[in-house]
């Protein structure tokens, strides 16, 4: 179970980035996220400063700009909403380009567009930085409940497969000239997904056989180690650094 | 519906990181009924089909898609305590590996898909299996149901988080409807498709669907003399005769969508909508009282026609339904196109 399990937003790496503790970078990513979250609104000098500081963390991991930007498609239909909510807002408006635009909501829409995006390209720098056996770990040393890791890791280590399976049966379908054309042919589609839960449950009935049978007791072993007082330094940097502006401007 | 960094302030983050941890903290508990030792693979795996099935998008209308969120369709199959297990590690590795909703959120998204969705879901199906006769198929209609209250609920949810901590001057009559609206459109999706999976997996492995244990009859052998007594236990597995066709499953959500608008509609805020609103404000509602069609029964739902309410919002529902037939005919093409998209994302 060790190769071939990362998951494909995974960019391998040996920047300062990538050996930080992944425990490390959760909380520092969680810091830093909670500091945009707090930011007023009105400052926006300070929301160029942490996009600022994102773009430095993005260098020194050396991840392409172009990687981030297109991972950023997750963030779409939030994108959508905060362009409406300038129109459906009310109080005072203002005119902009000939629409007439609620003050409020224009700034309500910067608001979630700024910190939504910002909250976004921080997780992408985690995903790429981090792979899914560091990050597993770091969770169980993060006092995460053991179980709860441990169903995050039979998740991650089969979606893939249970998702494989899925598309396998798209393509049977497909190849047999099925196409989904109404709602009347959600039942075939639903026939697939009762097939493909049928499957992963009785696969989860052999992984925990087979891992019986291998001397399995309850529970997995740690693997890493905890980490020193420079990683938690380096871990620090980004989010002290984004605190400090949030006090720049606030004062 | 996942919730991104920044939607709600830094309060309501924190208090529904608080309820979300609770309601893992006793589900973590729970679970060990339901799944005995084997949670840890059973409830992963579980989750890894709930991540794969939240693939199945949708169309709802232009640009606006559903997904499937599987809450009531998890706590149906697994049981709600892992349901809400599944939900929430799905929710934490879409967070913390594919950037899909925000780490701040990751409270509000359990509570709301993880918790809300699966509670609401699993107490629907349950009432609803009350009252229909004692065998697995009934589970199939009472799923779809849960499934189409669970999405409109953890809408209504999600409005009163935003009214709390949302930020946003929007009003709340607005804000409501326009959930609502979309809701109960991708809550009948979500409805039809969770029907239809409960149904197959009860056709083929009745054992497997948790809210559908007890509900076999016990097998009696009759006597020679005539006289019954209880067959012993077998590992037989039961015919497949329970699979349901679509077309009641339509109507039926249909109608229950109906009778969400019908009544439903009457308890709704009467709060001007938006629009409505800033046109008060800046005093020109007085011009557009002779609007075209001012005099038509429906307008101002159903209040000028002296037509209740309840009937306006029947309605509506109709002609939503239509129009979202309409979308889905439109779009359908596109589903190869997106299902690449899908793979390219991937």
């Amino acid at each position: 179970m060790s190769g071939g399990h990362g998951h494909a937003l995974y960019r391998p790496g040996d920047s300062a980035v990538h050996r930080l503790p992944a425990h490390v970078k959760v909380l520092a990513l969680l810091a830093f996220a909670l500091v945009v979250v707090a930011t007023p609104r009105e400052r926006f000098l300070a929301f160029g400063a942490y996009a600022v500081l994102l773009g430095v963390v993005a260098a020194i991991a050396h991840v392409p700009a172009r990687v981030i930007v297109r991972r950023m498609v997750v963030e779409l239909p939030f994108v959508a909403f905060a362009l409406l909510l300038p129109v459906v807002s009310q109080g005072p408006r203002v005119d902009v380009l000939g629409l007439s635009l609620s003050e409020h909501g224009l700034l309500t829409g910067w608001n979630i567009l700024a910190k939504g995006t910002l909250g976004v390209v921080a997780s992408i720098l985690l995903a790429a930085t981090t792979d899914v056996r560091s990050l597993l770990a770091g969770l169980r040393r993060l006092k995460v409940p053991d179980r709860l890791v441990e169903i995050a890791s039979f998740m991650i280590r089969y979606a893939d497969v249970v998702t494989g399976d899925m598309r396998r049966m798209r393509i049977a379908r497909e190849s047999r000239g099925f196409e989904a054309r109404h709602l009347g042919h959600a039942r075939v589609v639903a026939q697939g997904a009762g097939a493909l839960f049928v499957r992963s449950y009785e696969r989860g009935e052999r992984v925990h056989l087979a891992m019986l049978s291998r001397g399995y007791a309850g529970s997995m072993p740690l693997t890493t180690s905890a980490a020193s007082r420079a990683d938690w330094l380096r871990g620090a940097a980004l989010p002290l650094a984004a605190a400090v502006v949030l006090t720049a401007v606030m004062l | 519906m996942h919730v991104p960094d920044g939607f709600l302030n830094a309060p309501t983050s924190v208090a529904t990181g608080a309820v979300a941890a609770a309601g893992v903290a006793v589900a973590l508990r729970k679970a060990h009924d339901e799944l005995d030792e084997r949670t840890a693979p059973l409830a992963g795996l579980t989750a890894a089909f709930v991540f794969a099935v939240q693939m199945l998008n949708f169309p709802v209308g232009v640009g606006t898609s559903g997904h499937l969120m599987g809450g009531a369709l998890a706590a149906v199959l697994v049981g709600p305590w892992t349901a809400v297990l599944c939900l929430s590690v799905v929710l934490l590795v879409q967070g913390l590996l594919f950037a899909d909703g925000g780490l701040t959120a990751l409270g509000t998204n359990i509570s709301l898909i993880g918790i809300t969705t699966v509670v609401v879901g699993w107490v629907v199906t349950r009432a609803v299996l009350a009252v229909l006769p004692k065998r697995p198929a009934s589970v199939v209609p009472a799923s779809t149901v849960g499934a189409l209250v669970s999405v409109p609920v953890a809408a209504l949810v999600f409005v009163l988080l935003f009214a709390a901590g949302g930020e946003a001057s929007l009003s709340f009559g607005t804000l409501t409807a326009s959930m609502l609206g979309w809701h109960t459109l991708i809550g009948i999706g979500e409805a039809v498709i969770t029907g239809l999976t409960v149904s197959a997996v009860v056709a083929v492995r009745p054992d497997l669907v948790y809210a559908a244990r007890g509900t076999r009859a016990p097998l009696q052998l009759k006597r020679p003399d005539g006289t019954l007594m209880p067959a012993p236990a077998s590992p037989e597995p039961e015919p497949a005769a329970a699979r349901a066709s679509v077309r009641p499953l339509l109507i039926g959500g249909g109608l229950v969508a109906l009778a969400l608008a019908g009544i439903v509609s009457f308890f709704a805020s009467a709060n001007p909508d938006g629009l409505e609103y800033v046109a008060e404000d800046n005093g020109f509602l007085e011009t557009a009282r002779d609007h075209a069609f001012g005099d038509f029964a429906l307008a101002d739902y159903g209040e000028v026609g002296g037509i209740p309410v309840g009937l306006a919002g029947v309605l509506g529902v109709a002609v939503v339904l239509a129009i979202g037939a309409v979308m889905f005919w439109l779009v359908r093409s596109r589903s190869a196109a997106q299902a690449e998209l899908e793979d390219v994302v991937r």
